[in-house]
């Protein structure tokens, strides 16, 4: 009885699954799989920096001259519209800065404060124990002064994106003209007014303004050439710093976890194999 | 409970005798998974994954209550709370990679525990108790990790508790006030926050009493085996310490390793970028999945794209999804063929083979963009789902002729036993 009812239950998931499979292909035949749009041609793959992060790979370390490049291109670019509300002035010592340049580097932020006479808001230089300050007060105010698309938080956009860190790279590297080879198929494809065409972004056409525009934007303390891609680089990498500070002692860390566990697995192996020995082994097939 | 040759615990010390007449907890243990349990001698490493699960069930326990030191179930401070425990909390980075790889090994370990026992049909009487707390605690934790993944309050965890409670708006007539009142609202906020936190906290300790129940009903009937054939005398046995304690052991050592690449050089791997950023009721990403080992389950609920007669599309896809784990628990009573290992089922072992094809399938389905060509063949690797369990099961138990089994575990062992020479004909082969 109960193989009657489940074989007849059985049948009616079947033919449910079915009937849906049977219109869905039917308006597969008729209207076919969909046009592919504009934006979708457009798009190309991510393509990270030529000759990687320093970070990438099992052994991977931080390159912490880059970090600071990185730190000062969003200090000096970025930082106009964009927050970093999960970094503290006191992590910039893991960029090898000293306990002096950090407090240094503190203090030439102004961060939200209350005036101890007559506690009202007002701002003062930062401490090392305060978190990065947002460019806006608050997220009216930023999407007011940016045509409403409010400028994301970048502390984790590199672990917020698929492939973050070369993503990062190659979206500031992909503004730019369409392929005009691919753009002769789509002559509607127009960049709305407001945005910006990038092969990079999902939907190609993406609200932030070309934050790099010329090689030299930012003067380089140790003589590195500022051309547009090394800032791209450079700030790539330290928004993955601020994404994950413990990745490379992450890593560092593995390693002789994964020894200790390769060490007992064999001495588990061995025990196990002394102690079946005893019984009489498995006849041969 | 046990064989008759079972060894019995003798305490060796004064402490261990006082303790035996008061509280004979070592005697228990002893029993349960000591020299006191004789466990067929030919399981092979399949029979690895229910040991495992365990050590995984309390991996998540320890740092589960290590991670909620230190997390707070508030909408407005749970996304930056996790921050914290990456950045701040010492060693919080190592806790939360290896809680939210520790889920995944937990149904990684399960889902091949269960396949297992699809295989050898472990769930035949005597052992249908054993099978259907089995699929209790396989229903708890999709519970528990469903609930573990809003917790970080990232975009994914929003979406994909807006998604499933809105499962339960399906249901005609008390669909939209039961979602609302599982919610606490209409939409995830606070409220169902807070009760998914507490829930979670809660429900792996359920999980543990269940599992408490599982091992208790294995102990009855025993551990089965390969060949299906049932345990008969001495030497068809081994004790469970130090045999498979041992054979455990270099198990556990082997996945350790797998998790440690995991945990320590691709942590994120198995997770999505969108739960890193903070959920915004106002933003939809662009896929809404949930974390893989839900994907089968979530294609199923997706293949239903019509309605069918007075059926709501929806509907239907929520009754599939539910009814996809439920039937497991009338397996043992579809299958009723007298063999249970797929090895002595020709028939049987070809359509295993076909379900962890469309297993597989469906794995890949449930992550992909809800359009062509992956939703018809979720349709097709459905119907063939349901097919196999409630149809093609039944039917084979019936029409199928096993190959012959041998006399006993010693036998397809040793290839002879004294004792079967005796009662038949040894023309077995294995």
């Amino acid at each position: 009885m109960i193989r009657l009812i489940s074989i007849l239950a059985g049948l009616g998931f079947a033919i449910a699954a079915l009937w849906s499979f049977g219109k869905g292909a039917y308006v597969v035949m008729t209207e076919g799989m969909g046009e592919q749009s504009a934006e979708y041609a457009l798009h190309e793959k991510v393509r990270g920096p030529e000759g990687g992060f320093s970070f990438e790979g099992p052994v991977g370390n931080w390159d912490r001259q880059q970090l600071q490049r990185g730190y000062q291109v969003y200090k000096e670019v970025c930082s106009a519209c964009h927050s970093l509300n999960y970094v503290a002035f006191r992590n910039l010592a893991e960029l090898g800065y000293d306990e002096g340049q950090v407090k240094a580097e503190a203090a030439s932020w102004q961060v939200p404060g209350i005036d101890p006479n007559t506690g009202e808001a007002t701002s003062r230089p930062g401490l090392p124990t305060d978190k990065f300050p947002s460019p806006y007060p608050n997220s009216v105010a930023a999407a007011a002064a940016n045509n409403n698309a409010i400028p994301p938080d970048l502390s984790l956009m590199t672990k917020a994106r698929k492939d973050g860190s070369n993503y990062l790279y190659a979206l500031l590297v992909g503004y730019g003209e369409p392929d005009p080879a691919k753009l002769a198929e789509y002559p509607e494809f127009e960049t709305p007014t407001g945005l910006y065409f990038n092969k990079y972004f999902p939907n190609v056409n993406i609200a932030m303004a070309p934050p790099l525009t010329a090689d030299g934007q930012v003067t380089y303390s140790d003589g590195t050439e500022a051309t547009i891609s090394q800032m791209s680089k450079d700030v790539a990498a330290f928004l993955t710093w601020t994404a994950e500070p413990t990745m490379v002692k992450r890593k560092q860390t593995g390693w002789p976890v994964l020894g200790f566990l390769l060490f007992a697995t064999i001495l588990a192996w061995l025990s196990k194999k002394q102690i079946w020995s005893s019984v009489k082994p498995r006849k041969e097939d | 409970m046990s064989f008759s040759w079972a060894r019995q615990y003798e305490p060796q010390t004064g402490v261990t005798k006082w303790l035996d007449e008061r509280l004979p907890l070592p005697r228990l243990v002893y029993n349960a998974v000591g020299a006191g349990y004789p466990v067929p001698r030919n399981l092979n490493y399949m029979w690895n994954f229910g040991v495992l699960a365990g050590f995984f069930l309390v991996l998540q326990i320890i740092t589960g209550v290590v991670l909620a030191m230190h997390y707070a179930s508030d909408a407005t401070v749970a996304f930056a709370k996790v921050e914290h425990i990456m950045r701040d909390v010492n060693w919080g980075w190592l806790m939360r990679y290896m809680h939210a790889n520790g889920a995944s090994f937990f149904f990684i370990v399960i889902y091949l525990h269960i396949f297992r026992g699809f295989f050898y049909s472990s769930y035949k009487a005597p052992r249908e108790m054993i099978w259907l707390l089995g699929v209790v605690i396989f229903l708890l934790m999709m519970a528990t990790a469903f609930m573990g993944y809003v917790l970080p309050w990232g975009q994914m965890s929003f979406w994909g508790a807006k998604v499933i409670t809105g499962l339960f708006g399906a249901i005609p007539v008390v669909g939209e006030p039961l979602q609302v009142w599982l919610l606490g609202g209409f939409a995830p906020d606070d409220a169902a926050l807070n009760r998914f936190f507490s829930l979670h906290f809660l429900l792996p300790f359920v999980i543990a009493g269940v599992v408490i129940l599982h091992i208790w009903a294995l102990h009855i009937p025993g551990s089965s085996n390969p060949t299906g054939v049932e345990v008969k005398k001495e030497s068809d046995t081994v004790p469970f310490h130090p045999y498979y304690t041992a054979k455990d052991g270099f198990g556990l050592g082997v996945v350790l390793i797998v998790f440690a690449i995991m945990v320590f050089f691709l942590p994120n791997m198995l997770g999505h970028p969108d739960n890193y950023i903070e959920a915004n009721p106002l933003s939809t990403p662009a896929l809404i999945v949930p974390e893989w080992y839900f994907y089968p389950f979530y294609a199923i609920l997706r293949a239903f794209t019509f309605d069918f007669f007075f059926v709501p599309a929806k509907l239907l896809g929520v009754i599939a999804m539910f009814a996809s784990i439920l039937i497991w628990f009338i397996l043992p009573w579809l299958d009723k063929s007298p063999v249970r290992s797929g090895h002595y089922r020709p028939l049987f072992r070809i359509f295993f083979w076909i379900l962890m094809a469309d297993m597989a399938l469906l794995f890949y389905l449930g992550g992909a963009h809800a359009e062509e060509p992956y939703i018809m063949l979720s349709q097709l690797a459905t119907a063939y789902y349901f097919l196999h369990f409630l149809v093609i099961l039944p039917i084979i138990s019936q029409i199928e002729k096993p190959r012959p089994l041998p006399y006993s575990i010693t036998e397809a062992v040793l290839g002879k036993d004294e004792q079967a020479a005796g009662n038949k004909p040894a023309e077995t082969s294995a």
